[in-house]
Order: C-alpha cells, then structure tokens, then sequence
C-alpha cells in the first residue's frame, strides 16, 4: 500500500482507479488491458510532471515520507561487513546516530548516520532520528578511530535536529554537537556526508562538514524547519510552505549557493517509490566521490574541507 | 466627550509634556528585583543591580570599555560580505530589517564588534556580540568578523577572547547562516594551533548554532551570572516534551553545575580574571623585573 501525499491526489486517484480495473471482470465488449495501459501511461506521465517541478514544502514532504529510505536501509544495502559500535565511553548509547565498521566496495570505511526508524517501536528506539549530546559524542569516538586507522568517513543524515529535551541540555548539547563539528573538521581522511532525507539544522552540521557534501534530489537541509521560521518570523505556522520556500532549502538551491557538491538524482517518483534503485544511484555516487580523495593527502584533505567552508557565503543566488 | 476633550486637550497635553520633558531614563528598574535604579549609580556599577546584583545586558562598546585595560582598545574594519544572499523576505524584506537596526547602530554594522588592546596587560582580540542588532544573530557578516578576529589574533600572537549574546543564527541567510557553525569552529581552531588561547565570556543570552559551534570550545569558558546559555529554546522545549522546565535552567549557574564552564564571574572582576589566565597560559615563567638601562 501506497503511502500518499497530499499533493499526489491526482496520482493517487489513478492507481486506484486502474487498481479497479485490473480486477473488473473481463467483459469481451471493452478491452480492459489497452485501458490499463492508458491509464498508467497517464499515471506515469502525471508522476514526472509533478516531480519534475516539486515546490520546496513538497519536497520537505517527500524529504520526511515514511516510506523514503532511510541509514539502515542503505547500511545494509551499500556495506558489506557492517558492524554498528555503541556508547559514548560517558554516559549512555544513543540510537538516534548508528555507526561503525563496514566496507564499502571491498574498502574498510566508518560509516555512521541519523536513524530516524521505521514503525513505531523502532522510532521509539532510534528517538525518531534526534539525537541526545551521547549521540554526537559517540560520533566523535568514531571519527577519531577514522584518523587513527586512516579509514574514509561516510556520514548519511536524515534527521528532524538534535533533540531539544531538558536532558540533552543538562548534559551538554550545544558543547556535543560544537565538539563533533570540530572533530570533522580536523580529520585528515576524507569525509564524504549525504543529507538523504531532512538536514535539520545544528543537529546535521555535526555530522556533514564533508570534504564532499551530497544531497538526494528531494532531500532538504536548513537552519530551522519551516514550521519552525514560520512560527517566529510569520508568527504562524500555517505560513510553513511560505517560509520553505524564502529558506531555500532544497538540494538544487543549495548547489547554487555553493553549500553542497553534488546532487544524487532519485527514480521518479521520489526515493520512497523505488528504494532499491535510490540506494543503489547513491552508492554509485558514494564511490565516485570518495575516489579523488583517497588520492589526497592528508594535510590536503584537512585543508581542503576548511578552505571549502571558509569559501561559503562569497556569493549568493 | 466632546471635540474639546478629544481632540484639542490631548494636543495641548502632547505639547506641554513635550516641553517639560521629564528624562525617563534618569532611573532604572531592575528586571530581577524591581529595584529603582539610578542610571549614574547604574552606569558606574557597570549595569549591574545594586540591590540584588542581576547583570543586565550592555551593548558591546560598553562591554569593551568593560573588559579592555583602562577601556582603552582599537576597533578593527570588518569584512563586507554579500548582503542579503538569498533575498529573503517574510512580513518585511530582510535588507528593510537590516537598515533598520544599521539606522539604530550605525552604518555597515552587523551584530558584532571586533577590537584589540591589552586585558591585564596581554596582547588581545575581542570579539563582542550586540545582541541588540537583530538579537545578536549570526549571519554571514558576523562569521567573516569572527574569521577576522582569529587572524588578527594569529597574525599579533594575541589571545582571543569572544563574547557571544545571541539568538542563534540568523534565519533570513538560511543556510549560509548555518553554514556560520563549521566557518567559526575552523577560525578559533586556526588561532588553537598557533599556541594561543581562545576564550569564551558567555553573556546572556547565548542560545542555538551560536552556542553549538565556536561559544563551547574555548580554552576557558566564562559565563557572566545568571546568563541564559542552551542550545534549544526554552519555548520549543516545554512545546516537544510538555513539561515545565525546572527553576533556573539554562542560567550560567546550572552550567556551571553540569560541568560546562569554567567559571562564573561577576562583570566587575572580568577583566582582572581573564587577563590573570592569559598570564598563567603565555607567561608561565614570571621574569624578575628589568632595571631599564
């Protein structure tokens, strides 16, 4: 069953409608096949219209649909050997950031990202993708065991932000995620992030300061939700489509801006639609990427991320 | 009610009162204990309450004056960057927004000061947040003045010192502004690998991607009292986990008792405080006074 947005009515208003078909009885007066085919041609045409030209609230849609990939879906598709590592060595172990050990394409690399989880339990589990500061401190073990074994570092953030409960500021939040953003920063393997579904905000920074920064073709990444910017400088939240749009958050608008590196095109019909074949374009992309940089050394990889960074802002849209 | 009462006596009242003009600013009224303060007594007490000692707010040439040996320091030209990046407009257009509060402060400012000079008698570059231009937010213009004050502090061995009092990041540069938070964390790192300190005086407030990047990785990390320090809103707390939050969280105090800072300290002893931990991390081995020749 088809996990619909509101904005692909007309879509889904077809499926069902050729659903209905299918399963009429076979009468010799109407050919029901030609019919059909009709119809999905038209489904099909309506779903690249419409995709094709996504407003950005539709893509911070299709960003947080249930049904989008998310880390351990590619986790598993994309590494061989992956093995999660738990804690922070302080404190607790925070399932909202899986990461570990893997291979990617015979290579050993750490891999680690935002779960936002699946159904119910597994969202309960994984803190639907919010992080606590023992999240980013585990991170940040991670990102030390790169350097000191020289592994390549690939981060996937999907997350709504770091989680803003009286426990995350009770045990440092603010100074977590600055201390991963610092510790990224000072790699000298190469960092290759992906915001594959939502980058919210600080929470993301932390783990995406790549020397190559990728975004999925719906995703998003910005400074605050949209509901977020709406409520405080629209005093509405009704006004969020509104404020998405002012906050240019979409991959195709950060690409002009010089903030990401490469968007990874997803199937038609968005990434929730064709999961398998999402992954797959990513990993592709995953291993395009991270070739150069394995040919850089280490001090160019450290420097290059930085002058990257300090570049940002010279110019805008 | 007549035209006499309501038109022409309330012009006649705006007129006298124009020219009699009681200066309303002559007192004060602590926010914490609603003492009434004398703005004289206030100033030369340094904005702090006589009465029950709350630190209020000052703008960031005070806040120099404050820090800076004898309040003598050299304020430095900042960087010029792109305006308006993403031509942003909610109620108002953001470039509005901005010559407002350049009208209140001055031309080509932005929410950030820059200015070197001795604290306890080292060489230093302070950074100095004005939370009163758009809440202290950090754009584009205040990380280039934040990049800025690392170099001049690299390139005069100086100690850096920033004073962040911010809302976070500014939301009309989106992204860019976002992007703030890896660009400040590589300029104080710049000025930790020279082999100097880098300093942190957290005023109130200092919330958001200010406080999740360059304002938690000082060498030293000084909260002014009572100071709202966090990362999420209080608001947006109490909205996700429906709960009310306990009695002075988020102030310097619970900070200090989390382990987050370093030290607590009133406005009066900053400057004698900060210039004594300079001494002790650049002079560690006091050399016996010279007689001059």
């Amino acid at each position: 069953m088809q996990n619909f947005l509101e904005f692909e009515r007309p879509i889904a208003e077809l499926e069902s409608k050729i659903e209905e078909l299918r399963h009429l009885p076979t009468a010799p007066d109407i050919n029901i096949t030609d019919e059909v085919a009709i119809l999905e041609a038209k489904a099909s045409r309506l779903l690249k219209q419409t995709y094709a030209k996504l407003t950005a609230w539709q893509k911070v849609q299709v960003a947080r649909h249930p049904n989008r990939p998310h880390f351990l879906d590619y986790a598993e598709a994309l590494f061989t050997e992956f093995t999660p590592l738990a804690g922070d060595r302080s404190f607790a172990e925070d399932r909202a950031i899986v990461g570990g050990l893997a291979r990617f394409r015979g290579r050993s690399v750490v891999v680690m990202g935002t779960e936002k989880g699946s159904e119910v339990e597994s969202r309960v589990r994984h803190n639907f993708g919010m992080a606590r500061p023992e999240g980013y401190r585990k991170a940040i073990r991670l990102f030390e065991m790169a350097e000191r074994f020289r592994l390549p570092v690939i981060t996937l953030v999907d997350t709504a932000g770091a989680w803003p409960g009286i426990d995350a500021e009770a045990r440092g939040q603010a100074e977590a995620i600055a201390r991963s953003i610092e510790a990224s920063l000072k790699l000298t393997v190469p960092l290759v992030a992906t915001i594959i579904g939502e980058g919210g905000s600080g929470g993301a920074v932390a783990l995406a300061t790549g020397n190559s920064v990728l975004m999925l073709e719906h995703s998003i990444y910005s400074v605050i939700s949209p509901e977020g910017c709406a409520s405080i400088l629209w005093r509405s939240g009704d006004q969020a489509a509104v404020a998405a749009e002012a906050l240019r958050l979409t991959a195709q608008d950060l690409l002009k801006l010089g903030v990401i590196d490469r968007i990874v095109p997803e199937p038609v019909g968005g990434a929730h639609r064709e999961r398998a074949a999402a992954i797959a374009v990513l990993g592709d992309a995953l291993q395009e990427t991270l070739k150069p940089l394995l040919d850089m050394t280490p001090a160019d990889l450290k420097l290059q991320r930085r002058q990257k960074f300090l570049a940002m802002g010279a110019h805008g849209l | 009610m007549s035209w006499l009462t309501n038109v022409v006596l309330p012009k006649i009242r705006a007129v006298v009162s124009a020219k009699r003009e009681v200066p309303d600013n002559l007192w004060t009224k602590c926010p914490a204990c609603g003492q009434m303060l004398f703005h004289r007594e206030l100033e030369a007490n340094l904005n702090v309450c006589h009465a029950c000692g709350h630190h209020m707010r000052i703008d960031a040439k005070k806040r120099m004056a404050v820090l800076f040996d004898k309040g003598e320091y050299a304020r430095i030209e900042l960087p010029k960057p792109v305006v308006d990046p993403l031509k942003f407009r909610d109620s108002k257009r953001y470039v509005d927004r901005l010559k407002e509060a350049q009208a209140q402060h001055g031309p080509n400012r932005d929410a950030i000061l820059v200015a070197h000079g001795k604290i306890g008698g080292n060489d230093a570059v302070v950074a100095v947040f004005e939370f009163g231009f758009m809440a202290g937010s950090m754009g584009i213009a205040v990380g280039e003045a934040i990049v800025a004050a690392a170099r001049l502090a690299v390139l005069q061995s100086a100690a850096l010192v920033i004073v962040p009092s911010s809302g976070g990041a500014r939301m009309q540069e989106g992204i860019l502004s976002l992007m703030q938070m890896p660009r400040t964390t590589i300029a104080v790192e710049e000025v930790k690998e020279a082999g100097l300190p880098y300093f942190v005086l957290l005023t109130d407030p200092t919330t958001g991607g200010v406080t999740a990047s360059f304002a938690m990785l000082g060498d030293i990390q000084i909260s002014e009292p009572g100071a709202v320090i966090g990362f999420a809103g209080a608001r947006v707390i109490e909205e996700t986990i429906r709960e009310k939050l306990p009695e002075g969280f988020q102030r310097a105090e619970y900070l200090l008792d989390h382990g987050m800072v370093d030290m607590v300290v009133r406005r009066h002893d900053l400057g004698e405080t900060i210039g004594r931990l300079i001494g002790l991390l650049r002079k560690p081995v006091l050399e016996a006074p010279k007689k001059r020749a």
